[in-house]
């Protein structure tokens, strides 16, 4: 069974506490506030104003540039402030409050729940779609999908491939969704194909969710999806990192940065994307919506949601009964690569696929010690990077060592920290260092 | 007895020997340098903080040497004194500055700025600040986990384990700015050095709104512009619901310290005015007190 | 509710390694070499081992609570393996003050002058053993007092180098087991490749250099063989894997973290210049055994190693 060549770790998949919840959906939330950057790249510009009625599904937000998204109303209702209100991680974000009234959506779009497999529309077109459904990455790092399928000139994509890998810990939303809406998924991806104009693509799955393969081979087979292949992976973290995946499946490796995927004719796409641009091009359902898993250990429920973005954190961790009580984590997305929350007021998002409840004994870290050059964090480094190194250079504001020694590579993936028997906190420098070593690359290029 | 005297007399040819060529190729190898870098190298504090910009004090020698005009260029730890010292050597003119102190501009306290969650990462300001908005609900206030007192050569800036806050020593502080360039959140500030290490500012940074200020922080400037209507020199600027103190214009009369509703106006090293019936306050000239202080400052 | 929120950067899971696991798994790999040791020689071995260990730890407590600012790392163990380690160094009756000499120069100059664990350049314990081979070379080669009467005399690798008797007459079902002469924790061959086969399960070390190590010397002592006309092909290698300290060395010895190399391509380096180095000493040295220094000569090449054996940059030849 295939998997990515280097590093890697393997941390237990608590999948199991919510793996078997099906999808389900939330009550309409009474007022939701809508940040405009949901995604990476230019904050969108709003083209509303305070005291506006809009439409679920309506236009409230205009990308700003290629590398930014469209943002729509997830609710139907009046527009009752723009401001900068306080984001999951407390910074001031530019948001827009819309308060409920009914559920009225815009009327182009198709709210039927039946497949509609065929499409005539030429690439471009298919294209323009998805990006005025304002589609960005579903596996968290929601870069445009748009900007993505527009293969630079002179480079030509080869092969698609999904990635429903999901090797995040606990996380089940991309297992729900293949499971329970295959054929829209496997809608999307032919409507991905035809918008790169490859005839091969492959959904990768890690074999701890065997059912999930099945299901999807079935549909395959019985409903002829043509040159699409699901292929099982070896459960491995970070298999789900893009240059991982393309080389667990391909076995090609993506030469180090500034080269993209596409520089070895490979597009990836994740699942939950895969169905989100099914619904903007068969059924001009911009994304207004998403599954979301709530999961931890202690909590008395854990579902797959479909919420509308601009829910809280709050109603969501309510509905699974509440935190559990002394020391919390609240993490937005896994316990790997998730970010933690410290304001439940704030709204999910795009990026969104999980809400992970840390508590108990597995909350606080464990006290740092002096390291002893084990170098198991070496072994785990899935980028054949130093972390030991890179974290210690970070430290002492070594920048240009760190960045003679790759840390732009780093994909922030957590292996080193994860293994190191001294918990240092690896990655937390190493992540400062990458960030100013990009900016000094980027104030040079200006330069220049 | 032989064997002794051998060894020891072809080592003394040998190191005759060796001492000769390393003679010439010194000579061959010399480097023409100005005797005059040397000498100003000397003068400088020999910190090599790299507070003036430069690399470290040899190449601020060199630039002084090298420049025909140095009054861009200034060694902000050995401070106007040194600098003239230089100039007349050198036969320059002396870059005019007066002396500064880092002074960090946060008076969020544990006490006046409850913390609302525990941060359990890397111990590092910088690590917090790409993380999130920190411990408290202040987006601009002090992290407290002291990037600025690991960059500080000189051992001037502590954090005091009860206010949660940054302290600077003004005496062991030589303004060099590197803590400056160290804290994320750019509260430290370079201000005027005042005579008996006297200072005031505005213990704030935050741009929100006086409501959020207040919920986050019982210290913070709401931006209510009272301080700004009292200072009688228009020292005192009120932008994005922050006031500024311009240490240029104050003339320490502390007028505003008493007028400022959270207290978010700090002065060090002076008493506050005594607490008046506001009418005649406003209205009454400068008190003695505040006379003396005035001449003193501005000697 | 009374919850207190936490706030960190990812990854919020860990592991569960710690250097206290790993240095007690490595403890409970010594313990069956220990056990053979005390089987075959006496009560005296344990006796010995408590000391090294004792000393160790009170050292390293000492030198950290006068000298050092930080906390203590007692309880990471790791002072616990130097002293077994050094203990399993040393002959078996040798008195208990130069154990102490001992314990203090593996811990006081060979790791907290450099910084305590993670920072020492050679390994602490070897660094004790190699000052006392120096200091006090007659007690630290006095392999009669103290062991039984069937054991006592000079060590097989010195009888074979002095040509008191030759390889064939070797019985090295006997030698596996204990039965031949050496230092306390060096002659339970077959209780050392157990532990090493532990901490090869449990991940503590990689095969690389163990394997590089026992293979360069047995490729060496095989090539010797045919020089010598074929005789004793594998009598050979077998037997100088087993003799002396080349297991205890390249299992838990050569295999100390911070003294070695980080990828495996260095460490197999590091393993081939240990077994070299082991072989030329044994076979040309003035010492009968060479792990020690060998593996001494190997440490101060790591930072070398490092410098040039980096892992491959993912997506790069």
């Amino acid at each position: 069974m295939k998997t990515f060549p280097i590093g890697g770790i393997h941390p237990s998949d608590n999948k199991k506490w919510s793996k078997d919840k099906a999808i389900e959906s939330l009550a309409l939330p009474d007022q939701v506030a809508v940040p405009v950057a949901q995604h990476i790249g230019a904050p969108a510009t709003p083209i509303v104003a305070k005291g506006d009625k809009v439409l679920t599904g309506q236009l409230i937000a205009q990308a700003t540039g290629f590398v930014s998204s469209n943002i729509h109303s997830p609710i139907s209702g009046t527009v009752t402030a723009i401001d900068m209100l306080p984001c999951g991680q407390g910074m001031q974000r530019q948001m827009i409050v819309i308060k409920r009234e009914g559920d009225e959506w815009v009327d182009t779009i198709d709210r039927s729940t039946e497949l509609k497999r065929e499409c005539t529309l030429t690439p471009q077109e298919i294209i323009a779609k998805i990006k005025d459904a304002g589609v960005v990455g579903m596996g968290g790092a929601t870069f445009p999908t748009h900007v993505k399928l527009s293969v630079p000139d002179g480079q030509k994509a080869e092969i698609l491939i999904i990635n429903g890998v999901e090797c995040e810990p606990y996380l089940t939303s991309d297992y729900r969704t293949m499971l329970e809406r295959g054929e829209e998924l496997l809608t999307g991806v032919e409507i991905l194909m035809r918008a790169l104009q490859v005839d091969k693509a492959v959904i990768g799955v890690e074999n701890n969710k065997p059912d999930a393969v099945a299901h999807l081979r079935d549909l395959i087979k019985k409903n002829n999806y043509r040159g699409i292949e699901v292929m099982a992976l070896k459960t491995r973290y970070p298999q789900g990192g893009e240059k991982q995946l393309i080389a667990a499946v391909t076995g090609r490796q993506v030469p180090p940065p500034p080269a993209l995927p596409i520089s070895v004719g490979a597009v990836v796409c994740n699942a939950s994307t895969a169905v989100a641009v099914y619904e903007a091009v068969q059924k001009n359902k911009p994304l207004i919506e998403r599954v979301v898993t709530i999961t931890g250990k202690h909590l008395e429920h854990t579902h797959n949601l479909k919420l509308r973005f601009g829910t809280t954190f709050q109603t969501v961790v309510d509905y699974a009964g509440g935190l559990p009580e002394g020391d919390v984590k609240v993490i937005n997305g896994g316990p790997m690569m998730g970010r933690a929350v410290v304001n439940l007021a704030a709204p999910i998002m795009k990026g969104c696929s999980g809400i992970t409840v840390i508590s108990g004994r597995d909350v606080a870290r464990h006290k740092e010690q002096a390291c002893i050059k084990c170098a198991k964090c070496v072994a785990a480094c899935p980028m054949g990077l130093e972390p030991y190194l890179l974290s210690k250079l970070a430290r002492k504001k070594m920048w240009d060592r760190a960045e003679e020694h790759n840390i732009v590579d780093c994909i922030e993936c957590g292996c080193c920290s994860y293994t190191c028997p001294s918990n240092l906190p690896l990655l937390d420098y190493i992540r400062i260092g990458k960030q100013t070593v990009m900016g000094n690359i980027r104030a040079r290029a200006l330069k220049k | 007895m032989n064997e002794l005297l051998l060894t020891v007399l072809t080592l003394c040819v040998l190191g005759g020997l060796l001492a000769v060529i390393l003679y010439f190729v010194a000579q061959k190898f010399k480097v023409e340098e100005d005797p005059r870098i040397d000498e100003v190298e000397k003068m400088l504090p020999g910190a090599n903080c790299g507070g003036c910009g430069f690399a470290g004090c040899r190449a601020m020698a060199e630039a002084m040497v090298k420049n025909d005009d140095i009054t861009t260029l200034y060694c902000p730890v050995g401070g106007a004194d040194a600098m003239h010292a230089m100039a007349s050597y050198l036969g320059k003119s002396a870059p005019v500055k007066s002396p500064q102190v880092a002074t960090m501009l946060c008076g969020g306290t544990c006490a006046k700025r409850p913390k609302i969650n525990h941060y359990d990462g890397a111990k590092s300001c910088a690590v917090v600040n790409t993380l999130y908005v920190g411990e408290t609900g202040c987006a601009f206030g002090c992290l407290g986990y002291g990037d600025c007192v690991s960059s500080c050569q000189f051992g001037a800036l502590s954090v005091n384990p009860e206010t949660g806050l940054i302290e600077v020593d003004m005496d062991k502080c030589t303004a060099c700015g590197a803590c400056v360039k160290a804290c994320p959140k750019g509260l430290i500030e370079l201000r005027k050095k005042w005579p008996k290490n006297r200072a005031i500012y505005v213990a704030c940074r935050s741009k929100s709104r006086g409501a959020a200020v207040m919920k986050a922080c019982k210290a913070g400037c709401i931006g209510c512009g009272k301080c700004e209507k009292v200072c009688p020199f228009g020292a005192i600027s009120v932008e994005n619901n922050l006031a500024y103190i311009d240490p240029e214009k104050c003339k320490l009369c502390r007028k505003c310290v008493n007028e400022c509703p959270t207290g978010a106006i700090h002065i060090v090293n002076m008493e506050p005015l005594p607490k008046e019936p506001k009418a005649p306050a406003a209205k009454s000239p400068a008190a003695e007190p505040k006379g003396e202080v005035k001449t003193e400052s501005t000697k | 509710m009374a919850n207190r929120f936490f706030a960190a950067p990812s990854p919020h899971i860990h592991g569960g390694e710690s250097t206290r696991r790993i240095m007690g798994d490595v403890v409970l790999a010594l313990l069956p070499a220990l056990a053979v040791s005390t089987y075959v020689l006496g009560w005296s071995v344990l006796m010995t081992t408590a000391i090294a260990v004792a000393g160790c730890v009170v050292f390293e407590y000492l030198i950290q609570r006068l000298f050092l600012k930080g906390g203590n790392t007692i309880c990471d163990l790791s002072a616990v393996v130097t002293g077994m380690l050094l203990a399993f160094n040393l002959p078996v009756g040798i008195p208990w003050w130069i154990v102490l000499i001992g314990a203090f120069v593996a811990i006081g100059i060979g790791k907290m002058t450099f910084g305590g664990i993670g920072c020492n350049p050679f390994n602490p314990a070897l660094t004790g053993r190699i000052f006392l081979l120096i200091a006090y070379p007659v007690e630290m080669t006095d392999w009669t007092s103290g062991v039984p009467d069937a054991l006592s005399g000079s060590t097989m690798l010195a009888d074979i180098k002095a040509g008191v008797y030759s390889v064939s007459d070797v019985d090295f079902w006997q030698m596996m087991g204990g039965h031949m002469n050496g230092s306390m924790g060096e002659i339970g061959s077959l209780a050392l490749i157990l532990g090493g086969l532990y901490l090869l399960w449990r991940k503590v070390i990689t095969w690389h250099i163990p394997v590089s190590i026992l293979a360069t010397m047995a490729i060496f002592a095989m090539c010797m063989g045919i020089k010598e006309g074929g005789s004793l092909l594998y009598e050979l290698p077998l037997f100088h894997i087993l003799a002396g300290g080349a297991l205890l060395g390249a299992i838990f010895m050569a295999t100390d973290y911070s003294t070695s190399p980080m990828i495996p391509l260095g460490m197999v380096i590091y393993g081939v210049g240990i077994g070299l180095i082991t072989m030329i000493i044994r076979l040309w040295g003035a010492y009968p055994e060479g792990m020690s220094f060998a593996i001494f000569i190997m440490n101060a090449a790591t930072p070398l190693i490092n410098k040039y054996c980096r892992p491959r940059r993912f997506g790069t030849k």
